[in-house]
C-alpha cells in the first residue's frame, strides 16, 4: 500500500478555497471542543459563551470591532511580506514600536500641540515611521546578507517588547500610577474621535480604509505587480528586471509602517496609555489571519472581525467559566494545522495504490 | 569577587543547558532535511507535561520521559505535515509553537505557582572539587551532565557511524541516498521526532531544574533562539556546545552585572540574547559562509521519487 499525491491540472477554484476554509474552521472548533472538555467543562456551553455575546449583542459586536483594529493592522501588514513569500513574523515588534512612537510623541515629543488636527497626522507618521524602521532592519538584513527573516523579526519582537517593559517600569512611569508600570493618560488633542462609550473609535474606520488601500497597493500598482511575480519565483522575478533587494526592503518596510500605525491607533484610539502587556499577541494572530484570509486584503477585514470576536469571546469564557483565554492560541494552531491540510487535499488528487 | 565569577560561569551552563538540547534536536532533524521551527511550542508542552508530572507523581524521571515523549508526539505532527503531506514547513513550524503555546499555557493554568519535585545538585567526586572548574562544571543537576555526554555522542554518531553518514546522505541528496537503498521518508520521520524528544527534554529542564515551577510561556523565546544557534553552530554538535553555553553567559549576566552594581536597567539587560542573536545570525548567515560550511542541501525542501524539482 502506498500513498500517492497527483498535481491537479485546475487550480481551485473560489468556491472551493472558501468551503475549504469554512471546513477548517469547522475542524478546528470540533478539536477547540475536546480540548475544552479535558478540563472537564462543557463544550456547548462554551462555544456559546464564546460567540454569544461578542456576536450577537450589541456592546458584543462593538467590543469585537474595537478588538478587530489591531488584529486588521497588523495582518494587513504580514500580508504584503507574505505575497512574496517573505516571513515577516514581526508584526508583533512592530506594532508595539508604533505605540510607543505614539507615546512619545502624545506625552514628550509634542506636549504644546493643542490641535488634534495636528497632533494626531503627527502620531500616525511617528507610529509608521518606528514601525518601518522595525521593518526595515530584517528587510535590509534579508536583502543584503541572506538573514533569515523568520528569527530577525521574531527576535526584534522581544527586543521591542522589553523596550516598552523598560519605558513603562522606569523613565515613563506616570506620575498617579503608584507601582503600576503605566504611563500618563494621552492629552485630550492625541485621542481620536470617540463614539460612544463602547470603545467605538475613529482608528476602526483608520483600518478599513488601510485594506482598501492594501488592496488598491497589492492589485494595481507595479508595486504589487512585482510582489506577485517575485512571491511565484524569486529567480524568475531578477530575470523579469525586478530589483529583489529593494522590493524586499520596500515590502518589509511598507508592512513595518501599517502595523506601527496600528500600534499608534490601539494607543490613541482604544487604550490612551502604554503598558507592559498592552498587546494579548495582535501581531502573532495576524499571521493566521493573513493565512486564512489566503492574502486577499478584503476577505482580511472579515476574518479579522471574525478573529477580534473571538478574542472578546474567550474573555467571556474566562470571566464565566474560568476557562483561560489562552485557548486561542491552541485554536490558531490547530486552524492553521487544518488550513495547510486542506491546501494540499485542493491541490492534490490523493490516491491509495497496491503495490 | 571570585564568587561572581563562579556564579557566572555556572549560570552560563545552566541557563545553556536547555539551548543546548533544543539546538542538538534540532541538528539531528534539519540534517535530515527537516526544518522544523516549532521548538518553542514542543519546549513549551516538555515544559508544562514535566511539571505536571513532577507535581502529580513526585517521580522525577518519569516527568522527564513523559515531557521527551511529548515532544516527540508533537514533533510527529509536523513529520506528518512536511513529509507526507509535503505542505510549507516554515508555517507548519509556526502553528506548531502556537498549539504549544495554546495548549500548554490553558491546561498549565492550574499548575501556576505550585510546587514540583527538581532536579538538585549533584557533586561529581573529585572533579567536583577542582577549584573554579569544580564548582562550575561538576558541581551541577543531572540533566547538565546528559547534556555533556550529548554533544560527544551525537558528534561521533553523525561522522563515525553508518547511520550518521545515511542521516546526512539524506539532508544532503535524498536521491542520491535512495537510490543507495536508504529510506528517506523513514529517516527523515525518526530524525524530526528525535528532534522532538530533545526539545521535550529542554522544555523539562527549564521547568525542573532552570526555574522549578510552571509560568505560561515560559521559555520566553529559547526555542526560536536555539533555531538561530543551530545555523550558528554550522549544523555541529560541538559547536552547538560552544553556542549554547555562550547564549547562556549573556542571559544570566544581568544577574552578576546587579551584584556588581552595573548602571544598566534589568529590561534592557533582557534584551541582550535577542539582539546578540540578530548579531550572530549577521555573520553566520552571510552567503559566504553559506557557501563554505554549507546547511544541508535539501534542507525544507520534501521528497518524493515522482517529483522531481
Amino acid at each position: 500500500m502506498k500513498i500517492k499525491f497527483e498535481k491537479k491540472s485546475t487550480k481551485p477554484s473560489k468556491m472551493s478555497i472558501f468551503i475549504s476554509s469554512l471546513i477548517s474552521v469547522l475542524i478546528a472548533l470540533i478539536f477547540l471542543g475536546f480540548i475544552i472538555l479535558s478540563l472537564g467543562d462543557d463544550p456547548f456551553e462554551a462555544y456559546w459563551q464564546l460567540v454569544s455575546w461578542a456576536m450577537g449583542t450589541v456592546p458584543g459586536l462593538i467590543q469585537s470591532l474595537v478588538s478587530m483594529m489591531p488584529l486588521l493592522f497588523t495582518s494587513l501588514g504580514v500580508l504584503i511580506a507574505f505575497k512574496m513569500k517573505l516571513w515577516n513574523i514581526g508584526a508583533e515588534g512592530q506594532f508595539q514600536m508604533g505605540a510607543f512612537a505614539a507615546t512619545w510623541g502624545a506625552l514628550y515629543l509634542f506636549p504644546n500641540i493643542h490641535n488634534p488636527w495636528v497632533m494626531i497626522p503627527l502620531l500616525m507618521i511617528l507610529g509608521a515611521a518606528f514601525g518601518a524602521f522595525w521593518g526595515f532592519l530584517p528587510g535590509i538584513m534579508r536583502a543584503y546578507l541572506g538573514v533569515n527573516e523568520i528569527l530577525s523579526t521574531l527576535m526584534l519582537n522581544y527586543v521591542a517588547i522589553y523596550w516598552v517593559n523598560y519605558l513603562t517600569y522606569g523613565p515613563w512611569k506616570g506620575a498617579g500610577s503608584y507601582n503600576f508600570p503605566i504611563t500618563a493618560k494621552f492629552p485630550q488633542s492625541a485621542i481620536l474621535p470617540q463614539y460612544g462609550s463602547g470603545g467605538l473609535n475613529f482608528g476602526i474606520i483608520i483600518s478599513i480604509i488601510m485594506a482598501f488601500f492594501v488592496l488598491y497597493l497589492v492589485k494595481y500598482t507595479k508595486f504589487g505587480f512585482h510582489l506577485e511575480i517575485a512571491g511565484d519565483n524569486l529567480r524568475a522575478g531578477e530575470y523579469a528586471g525586478i530589483n529583489v533587494k529593494k522590493l524586499i526592503i520596500l515590502a518589509m518596510v511598507i508592512g513595518g509602517a501599517i502595523s506601527g500605525i496600528g500600534g499608534m491607533a490601539e494607543m490613541s484610539g482604544v487604550l490612551f496609555r502604554l503598558q507592559p502587556n498592552f498587546s494579548p499577541g495582535y501581531g502573532y494572530t495576524a499571521v493566521i489571519i493573513a493565512w486564512l484570509a489566503r492574502l486577499d486584503p478584503i476577505a482580511t477585514i472579515v476574518v479579522s472581525f471574525f478573529f477580534g470576536a473571538l478574542l472578546v469571546g474567550s474573555q467571556q469564557l474566562q470571566l464565566f467559566m474560568q476557562i483561560p483565554s489562552s485557548l486561542i492560541n491552541a485554536f490558531n494552531g490547530i486552524l492553521l494545522f487544518s488550513l495547510l491540510a486542506s491546501e494540499v487535499f485542493m491541490r492534490y488528487r490523493i490516491r491509495v495504490v497496491r503495490s | 569577587m571570585n564568587d561572581i565569577v563562579i556564579s557566572t560561569f555556572s549560570g552560563a551552563i545552566r541557563a545553556g543547558t536547555p539551548l543546548l538540547f533544543a539546538t542538538l534536536g534540532e541538528i539531528l532533524a534539519e540534517r535530515s532535511g527537516v526544518l522544523n521551527l516549532g521548538l518553542e511550542g514542543m519546549m513549551l508542552m516538555g515544559a508544562f507535561t514535566g511539571f505536571s508530572i513532577s507535581y502529580i507523581t513526585g517521580n522525577l524521571w518519569l516527568a522527564v520521559l513523559a515531557a521527551v515523549l511529548i515532544g516527540g508526539l508533537m514533533a510527529s505532527l509536523h513529520a506528518f505535515m512536511s513529509i507526507t503531506l509535503r505542505i510549507n514547513q516554515v508555517v507548519s513550524g509556526l502553528a506548531l509553537v502556537f498549539l504549544g503555546q495554546g495548549l500548554s499555557g490553558f491546561w498549565g493554568n492550574a499548575y501556576v505557582g505550585m510546587q514540583a519535585n527538581s532536579f538538585q545538585n549533584l557533586k561529581i567526586p573529585l572533579l567536583g572539587d577542582i577549584p573554579y572548574i569544580g564548582p562550575v562544571i561538576f558541581d551541577r543537576d543531572v540533566l547538565v551532565y546528559i547534556g555533556y555526554i550529548s554533544v560527544p555522542v551525537i558528534w561521533w554518531f553523525l561522522y563515525k557511524t553508518t547511520a550518521g553518514m545515511n542521516l546526512r546522505a539524506v539532508g544532503e541528496a535524498p536521491d542520491a541516498a535512495d537510490a543507495r537503498g536508504i529510506n528517506v521518508i523513514l529517516t527523515r520521520y525518526v530524525y524530526t521526532i528525535i528532534g522532538g524528544f530533545f526539545s521535550g527534554l529542554a522544555g523539562a529542564y527549564i521547568s525542573l531544574a532552570y526555574t522549578p515551577m510552571w509560568v505560561q510561556n515560559m521559555t520566553a523565546g529559547r526555542g526560536w533562539i536555539a533555531v538561530a544557534l543551530v545555523i550558528f553552530a554550522i549544523w555541529d554538535p560541538v559547536i552547538a556546545l560552544i553556542g549554547a553555553y555562550a547564549f547562556g553567559g549573556i542571559s544570566v549576566l544581568q544577574f552578576s552585572f546587579q551584584i556588581l552594581q552595573v548602571p544598566i536597567p534589568v529590561n534592557i539587560m533582557n534584551m541582550f540574547p535577542y539582539i546578540f542573536t540578530v548579531f550572530v545570525m549577521l555573520f553566520a548567515s552571510s552567503n559566504r559562509i553559506k557557501k563554505l560550511f554549507g546547511a544541508p542541501t535539501a534542507l525544507g525542501i520534501p521528497y518524493s521519487r515522482e517529483e522531481k524539482t
